[in-house]
C-alpha cells in the first residue's frame, strides 16, 4: 500500500473507532447527566418556591417559566432563570416570585464565577457564622415594585431594599440588576401569554 | 537481568521527581495554576490527566508501527481527545459537583503538552509495558504536584482541607491564595523548594 493510502486508511480507522466509542459512551452517560440537571432544576425550584408541591413548565418564545402549584393544584408562584453579567462572568439565578410578580419568594444562584471570598458571598458567606446565606435570604419577601434597589452602610428601610455585600458591591448590584431585568421580561411574557389564551 | 529490571522501574519513578512534568519540565502549567484553588479540584484534575495520559500511551504505543509518521500528531490528538471526552462525560455523570467546579479545564486536557509530549517522546518509540509505566509515573507526578498545590492554597486561602475546617476561627483566610496570584506564588515556591532539594542532593 502506498504511503498516502495508508495515511488515509489509518486515520479514517482511528477516527471511526473513536466516534463509535464516544457515541456508545454518550448513550450510557447522557441519561445520567440529564438526570442530574433535572434534579438540580427541581431542587432550585423547590428552594425559591417553598410553598409549591409540583410545577408546570410554561414554554414561551423567549424563556421557560415554571409555574408552581400547591397540593390542591392552585398556582402559588412562578420560578424562572435569570441570567446576566456579574463582576467576572455570567451569573445565573433561579428566581421565585408570587403570581402577581410583586413579591419575591426566594432566589438561588445557580452559576457564578465571582471573586472567591468576596463576590462568592452572593451564594454563601462563611465569615458570617450565624447565617452564611444572609445575602440570598434577604430577597425573600422583597417587593419588586417599582424595582429592587441596593443600599450600602445602613439597614434596609423600605421593602424594596437589599443590603450590598461589603467588598462586593459590583456583584451585589449585578444580582439585583439581573433579577430586575428578568422580572420585567418574565412579567410581560407571562401576561401576554395569558392574553393569547383568553 | 538485575540492571534491566532497574531501568524498567526507572521508567515509572522518573516522572515522580527527577523528570516531574510540572516541577522540572514545566509542562501542563495551565491546569496546574487554574484549578488548584482546592485540594479536591487538584486531585480530580490529576486523576483525569493520569487516566488520559495512561490510556492514550497504551493505545498509541500499541499502534506505533501502524500509524504513518506523517499523520501521527493528528492520530495522537484524536486518540487523546477520545479519552478526554470519556473522562469529561464520566465526571459529569458521576461527580457532577466536581465536573462543575473544573468547568472547561477538563476538555482542555486535550491540549495539555504533558500528554502529547509523552506520546511523541516516549509512547511512539517504546513497547506497551514501558509506555504504560512511563505514563503512570508522569500522570502521578502531575497529580502529586496538583494535589500539593491545591492543599497549600486551600489551607491558606480558605482555612479548610478537603472542605473540612482545619484552621480555627483565629485564622483569617489569605484570599490571595485562592485567586490566580496565589497559584503563581505557591507554584513558584514549590519549584524553588524542589530545585533547592535537588541542589542539596547534588552536593551530597
Amino acid at each position: 500500500m502506498s504511503t498516502s493510502a495508508r495515511m488515509i486508511v489509518v486515520l479514517t480507522l482511528i477516527v471511526t473507532i473513536s466516534g463509535g466509542v464516544l457515541s456508545s459512551w454518550d448513550s450510557y452517560t447522557a441519561p445520567k447527566i440529564q438526570q442530574h440537571r433535572l434534579v438540580e432544576l427541581r431542587t432550585a425550584i423547590a428552594d425559591v418556591l417553598p410553598e409549591h408541591d409540583r410545577y408546570d413548565e410554561l414554554t414561551l418564545p423567549a424563556q421557560t417559566l415554571y409555574v408552581g402549584r400547591n397540593a390542591a393544584g392552585e398556582p402559588v408562584g412562578i420560578a424562572f432563570i435569570a441570567k446576566g453579567s456579574g463582576f467576572q462572568g455570567v451569573i445565573s439565578i433561579m428566581v421565585g416570585v408570587g403570581m402577581d410578580f410583586s413579591g419575591l419568594t426566594g432566589i438561588k444562584v445557580l452559576e457564578q464565577i465571582e471573586t472567591p471570598g468576596l463576590g462568592t458571598k452572593i451564594v454563601s458567606d462563611p465569615a458570617h457564622k450565624a447565617n452564611p446565606s444572609w445575602f440570598p435570604e434577604q430577597f425573600v419577601g422583597v417587593q419588586t415594585e417599582p424595582e429592587i434597589t441596593v443600599i450600602k452602610n445602613r439597614p434596609p428601610a423600605a421593602k424594596t431594599e437589599v443590603q450590598a455585600i461589603t467588598g462586593a458591591t459590583i456583584s451585589s448590584r449585578a444580582v439585583v440588576k439581573i433579577i430586575n431585568d428578568a422580572l420585567r421580561q418574565a412579567k410581560s411574557d407571562y401576561q401576554s401569554s395569558l392574553k393569547q389564551v383568553s | 537481568m538485575g540492571k534491566h529490571k532497574a531501568t524498567v522501574a526507572h521508567e515509572f519513578i522518573k516522572g515522580l521527581w527527577d523528570e516531574n512534568p510540572v516541577l522540572i519540565s514545566l509542562l501542563g502549567l495551565c491546569p496546574a495554576l487554574a484549578v488548584t484553588n482546592s485540594a479536591i479540584n487538584g486531585l480530580a484534575m490529576g486523576l483525569a490527566t493520569t487516566f488520559v495520559v495512561t490510556s492514550s500511551s497504551i493505545i498509541i504505543s500499541s499502534l506505533r508501527k501502524v500509524i504513518p509518521h506523517q499523520v501521527r500528531i493528528a492520530s495522537y490528538i484524536v486518540i487523546i481527545a477520545t479519552f478526554v471526552t470519556v473522562a469529561d462525560r464520566f465526571m459529569a455523570a458521576f461527580y457532577p459537583a466536581i465536573s462543575k467546579a473544573l468547568g472547561p479545564y477538563v476538555p482542555l486536557i486535550v491540549v495539555n503538552c504533558l500528554i502529547l509530549g509523552r506520546q511523541e517522546a516516549f509512547a511512539s518509540k517504546n513497547p506497551v509495558g514501558r509506555s504504560l509505566l512511563d505514563a503512570l509515573g508522569m500522570g502521578l507526578g502531575f497529580l502529586m504536584v496538583l494535589f500539593t498545590l491545591g492543599t497549600i492554597r486551600e489551607i491558606l486561602g480558605s482555612g479548610t482541607f478537603l472542605t473540612y475546617q482545619v484552621l480555627g476561627d483565629w485564622f483569617h483566610p489569605w484570599l490571595v491564595m485562592v485567586l490566580p496570584p496565589g497559584a503563581f506564588l505557591a507554584l513558584g515556591l514549590l519549584i524553588g523548594l524542589s530545585n533547592w532539594i535537588n541542589d542539596q542532593r547534588a552536593k551530597a
